[in-house]
């Protein structure tokens, strides 16, 4: 009998800090202490405090070990589950101040679990919410927590306008970035007649920073194939295809457990739940292009070509994968739908603001105590989400801006931080929802570097086939380079804006027209910032390298001669206990005198 | 798969599996597990809380879970129930099969077993 279980997660960024070892040595140390019998060692889904992995928590205690490494697991088994005495060093100690209050004698790990955290309490988990909880590899977990019931009421109980009628009115909207209502999308598709229709999921995430559909697919891949399914009966098609990146390997091998699984449960195939309904399912891997995240290059990679956009109309509910009416929903869109059927489009109405319903998945990163997955309900502050559950922003930095939507997204700066976040709010500050990266900044980032960075990857990815994307985006990289040398006019800033206005205008797809907004925002909340770049030819955060000088204060310098040691290119002079001097003609601004000099010296600006 | 029922089949039968990890019922029964614990048979005792659980169907009611040393070893195998809104009921000197009582008469009937309880052990 099982009296006790100890979950290991197994997504990318624990497996990257060690998981897999503390895995096996679990494993091992439970037999060894002849608790096999009794000890259930499971491998999970992200539970989304990827700066803490690798996570192992221990039920049903609840308790959360973070960092944990293979030398950990003998303590762990002896101490915990043989003693029931739990190692305190390695519990995750940032609990919420209420649950501190409850608990009137002080702090007791051993009465404090996972969802006490303050991390883990503010959140509200819809899409992640087997993730962490199940082990991705089996099906029969997901049946114990309520899987393919959802496709079973659908497949008995609801017609395909039922079925689109509960996702339109729960208000569930396009996940990966654009937000478009996700039921209107699906009656477009049903409306169409054609002898053949396919559904599409897009796994290709692309974004820099963005790793929550990822996330969804390692941690509950079984969650897509039940919603694609879904999706199909709705609109009327029995084939499916699973566009996602081949730098997924993770995610990939646990589409295919999952798919094989469901097949062999006839949950897949033909004939579901004796219904007379057939769907399959296939993957298709990507490369790694950006541009095939739109969902016409997506397609057209899916039949083989090159991924390159087509121009809209017709859309892909008319016209899509092979010429047939199509639709093409994010992973997060469809992770949320098995739980609308189930628990109905009033739940999830309930969750959010006005115009944007249910939650969203984002994942933090940047300068941010607690990079991990977090998702909570629309309509929360992002106050709420870097200071408390990101733990705020380290090494007593001050918050400057939160980049959302990655190259196609725009910056909130720290005067907008009480924003709640919600698509209709982002998109009226000039901002936008994204696929859910969220980039967080310190007074360290230089804004028109960061624009500079989101440029140089869009002239990397744009496709070509259009010019005002393959030579605009070039154009204002150029631009952006000559203003970080120290070379920009404040012509150059006007020229910027138009050139942005004209591309987002005039290309093809989502990749072009949504390409300039990490300059237009980056204009729009810090132009003081590019002008101290173009007037007074400094860079205020220290970061362009062109603009930056290091400078030796003589009243300072005692001559220890340690800056003139650990210069790599002997750029700086002086004698022993005199004032030392850079020459700058010479500097290539490393920082190593900076970090070297035990006075405070240095000073760069 | 042909039915709903073949689903619901494959549900309860993995239930069980993953209820541990919903968190804690109303009822808490926590087993000291201490080195002092463990020399007194506490092994025995804490397998024997799971598996009567399991089979009275509590398990969505009942956590049973495990601690250190609560400080009276000539009185183990310790075992404390909680419930939210009662008082806390030590039981002392516990067996498999006392266990199994317990879980019978105190988890299921919600009468308290007081011969076994430190409350009687120290009168």
């Amino acid at each position: 009998m099982i009296r006790s279980q100890v979950l290991v997660c197994g997504g990318t960024g624990c497996t990257s800090s060690g998981s897999k070892a503390v895995l096996a040595a679990f494993e091992e140390e439970i037999v060894k202490q002849g608790l096999d019998e009794e000890i259930k060692i499971v491998p999970t889904g992200c539970f989304g405090l990827c700066e803490r992995g690798p996570v192992v928590i221990v039920y049903p205690e609840g308790t959360f070990y973070s960092r944990v490494q293979k030398d950990d697991v003998a303590e762990i088994v002896e101490e915990h589950l043989l003693k029931g005495r739990i190692v305190e060093r390695l519990v995750y100690k940032d609990v919420a101040e209420d649950v501190k209050t409850e608990l009137k004698d002080g702090f007791d790990p051993s009465k404090v679990s996972l969802n006490d955290t303050i991390f883990y309490k503010s959140q509200k988990r819809v899409a992640l919410r087997n993730c962490g909880v199940i082990n991705p590899e089996s099906i029969d977990e997901y049946i114990a927590v309520d899987g393919y019931a959802a496709l079973g009421k659908v497949l008995t109980e609801m017609t395909p306008e039922e079925v689109i009628k509960v996702v339109s009115d729960s208000g569930l909207r396009g996940r990966g970035g654009g937000g478009f209502p996700t039921g209107r999308k699906w009656s477009f598709t049903a409306a169409n007649q054609a002898d053949q229709k396919y559904v599409v999921c897009n796994a290709d995430e692309g974004d820099p920073g963005a790793f929550m559909d990822r996330s969804v697919l390692e941690g509950d891949p079984h969650c897509i194939v039940e919603a694609m399914t879904i999706c199909g009966y709705a609109t009327g098609a029995t084939e499916g295809y699973i566009y996602v990146r081949a730098e997924y390997p993770i995610a990939v091998k646990r589409l295919e457990i999952a798919i094989e699984q469901a097949k062999e449960y006839g949950l897949l195939g033909d004939n579901i739940f004796d219904s007379g309904f057939s769907f399959n399912l296939h993957i298709r891997l990507g490369a790694g292009a950006f541009v095939c995240g739109e969902e016409t290059a997506l397609m057209t990679s899916i039949e083989g070509n090159r991924g390159e956009p087509r121009p809209r109309p017709p859309y892909p509910a008319v016209k899509g994968l092979f010429g047939k009416p199509t639709t093409e929903n994010n992973v997060e869109t469809f992770a949320n739908i098995p739980q609308i059927i189930l628990k109905g489009a009033d739940w999830f109405a309930s969750m959010g603001t006005e115009r944007s319903k249910g939650t969203k998945v984002f994942a933090l990163g940047g300068k941010i105590t607690n990079t991990g997955l977090v998702e909570i309900p629309m309509g929360t502050t992002l106050r709420k989400v870097i200071e408390e559950i990101g733990g705020g922003v380290p090494n007593g930095k001050k918050f400057k801006a939160a980049q959302t939507g990655g190259p196609s997204g725009g910056c909130i700066p720290a005067s907008l931080i009480d924003t709640e976040i919600d698509y209709d709010n982002l998109t009226a500050i000039g901002c936008m929802m994204g696929s859910g990266g969220l980039i967080v900044m310190d007074e360290d980032n230089c804004m028109v570097d960061i624009a500079k960075f989101f440029l140089n990857f869009t002239v990397d990815e744009s496709c070509g086939k259009c010019a005002p994307c393959r030579i605009g985006t070039m154009r204002m990289k150029e631009i952006l380079e000559k203003i970080t040398e120290g070379n920009g006019t404040l012509e150059d800033l006007d020229k910027l804006e138009e050139l942005a206005l004209y591309i987002k205008e005039n290309s093809l797809c989502g990749l072009g027209q949504t390409a300039p907004n990490p300059v237009l925002a980056t204009l729009k909340f810090f132009r003081d910032e590019y002008e101290a770049h173009v007037v007074d030819h400094k860079c205020p955060a220290g970061v362009c390298k062109a603009l930056l000088n290091y400078t030796i204060i003589a009243d300072k310098c005692k001559g220890c001669t340690k800056c003139a040691r650990n210069c790599p290119v002997g750029a700086i002079s002086g004698q022993v206990k005199q004032p030392h001097v850079i020459d700058n003609s010479v500097c290539i601004k490393c920082g190593a005198c900076m970090d070297n000099c035990s006075f405070g010296a240095i000073i760069k600006g | 798969m042909k039915s709903l029922a073949e689903l619901a089949a494959i549900r309860e039968k993995m239930k069980d599996k993953v209820v541990l990890r919903e968190g804690s019922g109303d009822i808490r029964v926590v087993v000291g597990m201490a080195t002092c614990g463990i020399a007194a048979g506490a092994r025995p005792v804490l397998n024997a809380f799971v598996e009567k659980v399991n089979e009275a169907g509590l398990t969505d009611k009942v956590t049973v879970s495990q601690t250190g040393c609560i400080g009276v070893c000539q009185f183990e195998p310790v075992v404390e129930v909680f419930e939210a809104g009662k008082e806390k009921v030590t039981y002392v000197k516990m067996t498999a099969e006392k266990a199994a009582e317990v879980v019978e008469k105190h988890l299921k009937g919600g009468e308290v077993i007081s011969e076994y309880t430190i409350t009687n052990a120290i009168s």
